[in-house]
């Protein structure tokens, strides 16, 4: 080159630290700030912590027994003293509601647990290994998938007998497809991501790839999956009561209550409307909690 | 850098290597026909070539990441090739990569710190303060801060990234790396950086290199001996020197003269191949010498014969039959037959 | 830049200031540019990522729009008519006619469902009110003259069939199917092959003489820079630092980015057998903008006080224009030596 800059030959080498700098921290709090942007979002949050407050301390804010009342007061109307009327046993329905979210909230985390329990593993073996087990998984899965939910869930609950539980386990049987696929799906994308590549030559074996950068990385689809799940379950779960086949008497839960108001619906319309917005309003917030997970959750965003 | 010696057993032993990938409807692309080469220990092979050449290819079938068809790879005196998963997997220890785009070579989900301890947690029995000094050992040679290791890697940027994914690759001393592409997605002023890393890590272990790039000049910087491929096969080897100043084949020559020289006035007169034509699909590689469709030299034996590896004057091989035909170079650079008025195709500009 | 010429020029852009916002807030992505192109000249933008040098290019015709971008500032003249503040519908018939696009990506400018002699023709039909045939035929001229061969049974093709070299002369050969004025052109070769890139580059430079275009190129190649520019505006940190004739940049760079990029090219090592110069750290965030020069914690000439405190004006030095308040003492290397100032705390947090 001709005689060239005396500039350019000045330019420091680097030494030692450089002096880098360090974006500011972006997983958690950039999760945060979006989300509190979210005001559905929030709104839907704050719903279902109130909802979970209710259910914690149910006997100490319920004015009345759930379970005890007097056959001389049945199915009355709103009043001073029961703000949601009674049931045709002389019941509070207010307190009854309120003991409900003990057993319809647990009801559902019990269904989400055993829909996740079975679909998470499977999920992540078909995904990650592809292949004959990812095909035998995921024909296994359309069939289950090809019944109608709660159709499926009825006959379970019919075979294994009626009980909340055995409503719980059908319930989570019935939707172990969806998280199945969602996880399936998300394992196969995260497979072919070069971090997973560097892992094998590295040397790492299948169930540390899995376990340790196959599944944090599917975390934020299987948080939005899960939640909706929740709120899927609370309506199933509602189904099955509302048929009697769920949780049984005395214990009551919101799907039971309306399934026992209904005959009396044109007498105590109250009691469905209460107990039908409570399961609605409570499916409503977790589904839209889920979409403002999905929202803020996003992919990480590269640099421009 | 070292020099190439006869007597010792090299590091990494190729022969032959094939890659062919199945396409669907009985087709077979070959990604990687037949390459020999040898790196010995400490030195540092750049292996170059175009998108399609199958240099990417190699570097992962060296290391099994991609299945070798045929052919034989050794890591000193143990073959790679024909070992199950199982008994691979204590080998990835002696040998590791890194990838070319850092933005995705690391794991989101796992701090700086985590993704170093991984290796040394998967192939050491090391004790957690142990692992600990060693994480931070190997962000000095790195030069970044031991601070950074709580943090997560979209906390970085590009040429930090790939700090930490050379530190991952030497963490556990291993006897050879393949960089697939290590500058290519970075800038200007940070590739120069992470070259000028790579050499102190040369010099200071004894770990050998392949190092695969798109980019004679940085291979000609970083690497003792150059090797180029053209279509799934190596066209040309040699000292570096001797393949930047004085290539031997047709295709380095325009590979070299494509790369633009900082400098407009002589960037603007120099003599310069500009290849025509579009690179072949390697499903249907060109009978012959794969390049003669592009070649400006090209005769009729090209399309007959593939040319042997012939010796070259300053070291290396070349496969041209310029060497043996037509102005029977024999041995010599090609570039006098660009330079001169050998030559009236008008492929070549200026 | 002298704006009292008689004739205006092609291209005139004034204190173009782009913003984004972001959840951090607004940011400022293109910082006060300020460049005139003339007909038939090549003007290369260079610039590292994250320099502002492609907004700044999109900014002109109105295309950062659609990406939650915002002109805050500025104007910019085509042939002495404002752009800046124009509805998109009157953009969208200088968009394609009088100015023509080429993007990085060749694949996804090009629509896969249609046939490229359709998408040439069309945009033919578009501006040029052509029949039918007439756009066909023009479609498969264009393609034609940027070397397809066999072009008019090749403009019966999709996309696909097109290789990547390919694909980007299709998106010349589109882009210059009405014979704009100005040709942008945002990185047109970096996803090419060097000798993919080496044709390319001679293909626009031929094409750019005979259409007596005026081409505006942006680059993150010095080298490209060297083989294609007339003049050369380098941009850090959303500024312009420097501008100056190709020749005078590549002889005397004014500014020690300029110079540190040039350095810390690997053709440069092997031309001078000297070790390759990087520059330390790392482009700050548009959104972290360090105080005084954008570009002193990464000097090695920057003095505390005269480059760290105050913002650095672009100023007029010989034939260029420079933003450093030492370009005139670093000319003299013994000056250059005399005082090489590390600065305290610039390694962030």
């Amino acid at each position: 080159m001709t005689s060239r800059p005396e500039l350019q030959a000045e330019v420091l080498q680097p030494t030692g630290t450089l002096p880098d700098e360090v974006e500011a921290p972006a997983n958690a709090s950039t999760f945060l700030r979006r989300f509190r942007r979210n005001k559905v979002g929030v709104i839907a949050l704050g719903v279902l912590v109130f909802l979970i407050l209710v259910a914690v301390f149910a006997p100490w804010i319920s004015p009345h027994e759930p379970n005890q009342g007097e056959l001389s007061r049945a199915l009355e109307g709103p009043s001073g003293e029961y703000w949601f009327g009674t049931d045709d046993l002389g019941r509070d329905v207010l307190s009854r509601l309120i003991h409900a979210s003990r057993v319809s909230l647990l009801a559902a985390a019990l269904a989400t647990g055993v829909a996740l329990l079975i679909g998470l593993p499977l999920g992540l073996i078909s995904g990650y290994f592809g292949g004959w087990i990812d095909n035998v998984i995921m024909r296994f899965n359309d069939a289950l998938m090809s019944f109608p939910a709660l159709i499926l869930a009825v006959v379970i609950v019919g075979l294994l007998g009626p009980s909340l539980t055995n409503a719980m386990l059908a319930i989570g049987i019935v939707y172990a497809p969806r998280i199945m696929r969602v996880v399936r799906g998300s394992a196969l994308s995260v497979r072919e991501e070069v971090y997973v590549l560097s892992a094998k030559a590295t040397g790492c074996g299948a169930p540390r790839i899995i376990g340790r950068h196959v599944l944090p990385n599917i975390l934020s689809p299987l948080v939005v999956q899960t939640t909706i799940m929740l709120g899927l379950a609370i309506l199933s779960e509602a189904g099955l009561s509302f048929l009697g086949l769920g949780v049984q008497p005395p214990t009551a839960s919101w799907g039971s209550i309306l399934g026992r108001a209904f005959p009396y619906m044109s007498r105590t319309p109250t009691t469905v409307i209460v107990a039908g917005v409570t399961i609605s309003v409570a499916v409503l917030a977790f589904n839209l909690l889920g979409d403002a997970f999905r929202d803020s959750l996003g992919r990480e965003r590269r640099d421009q | 850098m070292t020099t190439t010696s006869e007597s010792r057993v090299p590091k990494l032993r190729v022969e032959d290597l094939e890659v062919t990938f199945d396409v669907g409807r009985g087709r077979k692309l070959h990604a990687v026909d037949g390459v020999s080469f040898h790196v010995d220990e400490g030195e540092t092979l750049g292996l170059v070539g175009e998108s399609g050449s199958g240099k990417s290819t190699t570097g992962m079938a060296v290391l099994r990441l991609a299945e070798p068809t045929s052919g034989r790879v050794y890591l000193g005196d143990t073959e790679v090739t024909g070992l199950r998963s199982r008994q691979l997997r204590p080998l990835r220890k002696r040998m590791q990569i890194v990838f070319q785009d850092p933005y995705s070579s690391l794991d989101p989900s796992m701090t700086i710190g985590q993704q170093l301890d991984e290796p040394l947690k998967v192939h050491t029995s090391l004790s957690k303060a142990e692992r600990r000094a060693r994480v931070d050992e190997a962000l000095d040679t790195v030069k970044l801060s031991r601070r950074y290791t709580s943090r997560y890697p979209n906390e970085f940027s590009g040429g930090q990234r790939q700090r930490i994914a050379i530190a991952r690759a030497m963490i556990l001393d291993p006897e050879l790396v393949v960089c697939d592409e290590p500058v290519s997605a970075l800038d200007v002023s940070t590739q120069s950086q992470i070259v000028n890393l790579l050499l102190g890590i040369q010099e200071q272990s004894r770990t050998s290199f392949l190092f695969i790039a798109h980019d004679l000049a940085v291979v000609r910087l970083v690497s003792a001996r150059t090797a180029v491929m053209y279509l799934g096969q190596l066209v040309e080897t040699g000292p570096s020197a001797r393949v930047y100043d004085a290539p031997a084949h047709p295709y380095t020559a325009a590979l070299n003269s494509a790369i633009p020289i900082p400098d407009p006035d002589r960037q603007r007169t120099r003599d310069r191949i500009v290849l025509g034509g579009d690179q072949p699909s390697p499903l249907t590689p060109p009978s012959g010498c794969r390049f003669r469709t592009r070649c400006p030299f090209a005769m009729e034996v090209c399309a007959e014969e593939a040319p042997p590896q012939y010796p070259i004057d300053g070291g290396g091989y070349a496969a041209c039959h310029l060497h043996t035909h037509g102005p029977q170079l024999r041995g010599a650079s090609v570039l006098p037959l660009i330079h001169g008025d050998h030559l009236t195709t008008p492929l070549v500009s200026r | 830049m002298t704006t009292a010429s008689k004739q205006a020029p092609l291209l005139q852009v004034e204190d173009l200031t782009v913003q984004f916002p972001t959840p951090d807030g607004l940011i400022t992505v293109v910082d006060r540019v300020s460049f005139t192109l003339d007909a038939n000249r090549v003007l290369c933008i260079v610039g590292e990522s994250g320099s502002g040098k492609s907004v700044t290019a999109l900014s002109l015709v109105g295309l950062v729009q659609s990406r939650g971008g915002r002109i805050s500032a500025g104007s910019v003249r085509f042939a002495g008519e404002e752009l800046v503040g124009r509805a998109e519908k009157s953009l969208n018939t200088v968009r394609g006619r009088d100015i023509g696009f080429i993007f990085q990506e060749p694949m996804s400018s090009l629509n896969p469902a249609f046939t490229v002699g359709d998408q040439i023709a069309e945009v033919v039909r578009r501006h040029r009110k052509a029949s039918r045939r007439h756009a066909w035929a023009r479609a498969v001229e264009m393609l034609d003259r940027v070397g397809i061969a066999s072009a008019a049974q090749r403009a019966k093709d999709y996309p696909h069939h097109f290789s990547g070299g390919m694909r980007q002369r299709v998106m010349i050969a589109l882009a210059l199917a009405c014979d704009p004025k100005l040709l942008i052109a945002d990185e047109p070769t970096t996803a090419l092959d060097v000798t993919i890139q080496a044709r390319t580059l001679e293909l626009l430079k031929t094409l750019q003489r005979e259409q007596d275009m005026g081409v505006l190129f942006i680059t993150h190649d010095l080298g490209v820079v060297a083989d294609i520019a007339d003049d050369v505006v380098v941009m850090y940190a959303s500024q312009v630092v420097e501008q100056a004739p190709v020749r005078e940049l590549f002889r005397r760079p004014q500014h020690p980015y300029t110079a540190g990029l040039l350095a810390a090219m690997p053709q440069s090592a092997l031309e001078n057998n000297t070790p390759l110069v990087g520059i330390p750290g790392v482009v700050p965030q548009p959104h972290r903008l360090p105080s005084g020069c954008r570009f002193h914690p990464r000097c090695a000439h920057a003095q505390p006080g005269r480059c760290t405190t105050d913002p650095i004006q672009l100023r007029l030095l010989d034939r260029g224009l420079v933003r450093c308040v030492r370009a005139e003492e670093l000319r003299d290397p013994s000056a250059a030596q005399a005082e090489p100032a590390p600065i305290e705390g610039v390694t962030a947090q």
